[in-house]
C-alpha cells in the first residue's frame, strides 16, 4: 500500500452461522483498514475478497468491484449522517420508502424523523445510521468502532441495544473494536488481529478462555501473561514454575517455553494460606496497589512475578487490603492457560 | 445611460456564469478528488487569468479563433460566421477569463466536504454521479453560489479582453466598460459618470446579496 502499512490477513468467516463477527485488536492494528478493503473504499495491492459465491477483489484476475456494487454498508465511527438533510431523508436515502419506514418504527425513530442530524444525541445518530444502513438491505454490515464516539455511559445502554439492532436485520456482520467489553457483547465470532494479521479466529468465548499466544492474550485483555517453565507433566496436568511459585494447569501439550496466562478475575485473594480447599495453585504475595474501579477494584500484587486481581469493592473492604499487605493469591487450575511463548513459537513448527 | 451596452453586459455575463457552471464543476469535482500526481498544473493554468494581463489572454484567444485557427476553421464552417467581434467570441473570451473565479472557490467547497459522507452514499449503492447531485452539491452550495456570483460580477466589468477579442460594436460587443471608455473619450464625461456609478451600484449589489445569501445558507446546514 502506499501508505507503506503492510496488512496481510487470510480469513474466512463463517457469516452464515455467526451473525456478527467482532474484527478486535489493538490501535494501529489494521483493523479499519482491513474494513475498508472490504467496503471497496481502498484497493488492496493483491489477494482476493470473496463474499459468498461472488469475488469482490482479485488482484490476479483485475476484479475490482466498487462500493456501489457490493453491497457492503460501512458504519462509521462518527455515523456520518448527512448533516443537510431530516432523519427521514437520511434512513430513506438509499432505500425503498416502506422499508426505511418500518425500519424508522421498529428502532423507534419515528417522532425523530423531522430532526436534523445535529439535533440528535449520540446513541440516536447510532440508531439512524444503523437503521439507514439496514434500510438499503446490504449483504454485509460493516461497523467502525460503532461505540467509540458516545460517553463511557451511553456505551453500556446502547451496546446491547446495537447488538439487537444488528440480529433484527439478518444482515451479516462485521465490527471493528478494541474493547474487548464490547467484543464479547456484541460478537459471536471473533478475529484478532496484531500488527496487521490474522493472529486467531473463533468463537468469542473460545478466543478469549484460550488465546493462541502471548500477543492475542495481551490484546485480548488477558492481564497476567507470565512466563514460564514446565517442570513436570502428571495425570493430564503439568506444573509450571512462574518465577519463584510453582502452578498446576490443565496439560494443553505444550513444550518448551511457555507463557501462563490468567485473566484478572480469575485470580482470588486471602488473607490465610487455605489448606483444605479444592484450589491447588496458591502464590503468595504482597499488595502492590489497590484501584477502585466502580463496583470492582484492580489489585496488583508482587508474588514474585508481578500479579493482577479483579476482585469486588466489598472483599477490598473485607480483607482490608492495603498496599504493604501479605495477601495469598488463589487461581483455579482450569483458569491457568499456558500458550507458546511469542518468540519461540515459531521454531516448534 | 447606455441601455442597449448594459443589457448586453448583462447578458455577456448571465451566458458566461451559466457555462461556466456547466464546466467548471466537473473541473472542480476533478480537482477536489483525484489524486493524479499532476494536477498542480492544470491548477496553474486554471489560476492564469488570475495573473495574466487581459491582452496577453485576449491576443491568444484573438489567435486561437480567428478564421485561420482550426476552430475558427471549424466554427466558420459549422455556422458560416466568425467568432472574432462577434457575441459568441467574447463569450469564449469571458469564459476563459472568468474560469478560476468560478473553479476556484467550487473546487474549495467540494474539498471542505466530509469525504466520509462521500464514502457513506457510494456503500449505500448510490452511483458517484448521484452522489454527487444529492451530497456534494447540496453541501457545498454556497461555495457554488459565490463561484457563480464572483464569475457574474467579473464579468460585468471586464474590459481589456472584450478590447482585444470583441472591439466596439454598438449591440454587438460593446459592453459597459467599453461604453464608459467610450464616453470618456469623447468627453462625454455626464454619461460616463451615469454609467460608472450605476455598475458600481449594480456590483454592490450583487456581492452584498452574495454574502448576505452565504450567512443565511450556513446556518441552515452548519457543517458540524
Amino acid at each position: 500500500m502506499a501508505s507503506g502499512f503492510e496488512l496481510d490477513a487470510e480469513l474466512r468467516l463463517p457469516l452464515d452461522e455467526s451473525p456478527v463477527t467482532v474484527l478486535f485488536g489493538p490501535s494501529g492494528s489494521g483493523k479499519t483498514t482491513l474494513l475498508r478493503l472490504l467496503a471497496g473504499l481502498d484497493r488492496p495491492d493483491d489477494g482476493a475478497i470473496r463474499f459468498r459465491d461472488g469475488t469482490w477483489y482479485d488482484g490476479g484476475r483485475g476484479i475490482c468491484l466498487p462500493p456501489q456494487q457490493r453491497r457492503a454498508v460501512f458504519l462509521f465511527q462518527d455515523c456520518a449522517l448527512f448533516p443537510h438533510l431530516t432523519v427521514a431523508a437520511n434512513v430513506e436515502y438509499a432505500a425503498r420508502r416502506e422499508t426505511a419506514r418500518r425500519l424508522m418504527g421498529v428502532f423507534g425513530l419515528a417522532e425523530l424523523a423531522d430532526r436534523f442530524p445535529r439535533e440528535l444525541s449520540g446513541g440516536q445518530q447510532q440508531r439512524v445510521a444503523v437503521a439507514r444502513a439496514l434500510a438499503a438491505e446490504p449483504a454485509l454490515l460493516l461497523l467502525d468502532e460503532p461505540l467509540s464516539s458516545l460517553d463511557a455511559a451511553a456505551r453500556a445502554r446502547i451496546r446491547q441495544d446495537l447488538r439487537r439492532m444488528l440480529l433484527s436485520g439478518g444482515v451479516p456482520s462485521i465490527v471493528v473494536t478494541h474493547d474487548r467489553m464490547e467484543a464479547v457483547a456484541l460478537g459471536d465470532w471473533m478475529a484478532v488481529m496484531v500488527g496487521g494479521r490474522i493472529r486467531q479466529a473463533g468463537p468469542v468465548q473460545d478466543v478469549f478462555r484460550h488465546p493462541a499466544d502471548a500477543q492475542v492474550a495481551e490484546s485480548v485483555g488477558v492481564e497476567n501473561v507470565l512466563p514460564a517453565q514446565i517442570v513436570s507433566h502428571h495425570s493430564g496436568l503439568l506444573t509450571v514454575e512462574v518465577g519463584t511459585a510453582q502452578l498446576q494447569c490443565v496439560d494443553s501439550g505444550e513444550t518448551g517455553p511457555v507463557v501462563a496466562c490468567i485473566r484478572a478475575e480469575d485470580v482470588a485473594l486471602t488473607r490465610d494460606s487455605p489448606q483444605d480447599s479444592s484450589v491447588r495453585n496458591r502464590l503468595p504475595g504482597r499488595v502492590l496497589s489497590v484501584i477502585p474501579e466502580g463496583p470492582l477494584a484492580r489489585v496488583e500484587m508482587d508474588c514474585g512475578v508481578p500479579l493482577v486481581a479483579v476482585i469486588t469493592a466489598q472483599s477490598v473492604d473485607e480483607l482490608q487490603l492495603k498496599p504493604g499487605d501479605d495477601v495469598c493469591a488463589v487461581v483455579k487450575t482450569t483458569a491457568v492457560h499456558l500458550t507458546a511463548a511469542p518468540y519461540f513459537s515459531r521454531q516448534r513448527t | 445611460m447606455d441601455w442597449q451596452a448594459i443589457w448586453l453586459s448583462v447578458r455577456l455575463a448571465v451566458s458566461t456564469t451559466v457555462i461556466l457552471l456547466a464546466v467548471g464543476m466537473p473541473l472542480a469535482y476533478w480537482l477536489a478528488f483525484s489524486p493524479h500526481r499532476w494536477k498542480f498544473l492544470v491548477e496553474a493554468v486554471v489560476a492564469l487569468p488570475l495573473v495574466l494581463p487581459p491582452t496577453v489572454l485576449g491576443f491568444y484567444v484573438l489567435l486561437a479563433i480567428g478564421p485561420r485557427s482550426p476552430v475558427g476553421a471549424l466554427y466558420g464552417r459549422l455556422t458560416g460566421g466568425m467568432l472574432p467581434f462577434s457575441f459568441q467570441g467574447l463569450l469564449v473570451a469571458s469564459v476563459l477569463y472568468s474560469l478560476p473565479f468560478t473553479v476556484q472557490p467550487v473546487a474549495a467547497a467540494f474539498a471542505a466536504v466530509d469525504r466520509k459522507l462521500v464514502e457513506a452514499s457510494w456503500c449505500l449503492g448510490v452511483s458517484r454521479m448521484a452522489t454527487f447531485r444529492r451530497v456534494i452539491v447540496p453541501l457545498a452550495l454556497p461555495g457554488i453560489a459565490t463561484g457563480a456570483i464572483l464569475s457574474f460580477a467579473h464579468t460585468m466589468g471586464e474590459f481589456g479582453v472584450v478590447l482585444m477579442v470583441g472591439g466596439n460594436i454598438a449591440g454587438v460587443t460593446r459592453t459597459v466598460s467599453i461604453s464608459i471608455y467610450d464616453q470618456v473619450q469623447g468627453l462625454n464625461y455626464a454619461a460616463a459618470a451615469e454609467t460608472s456609478l450605476f455598475l458600481v451600484a449594480v456590483s454592490f449589489t450583487v456581492l452584498a446579496l452574495t454574502y448576505a445569501l452565504q450567512r443565511r445558507v450556513w446556518a441552515i446546514w452548519p457543517m458540524s
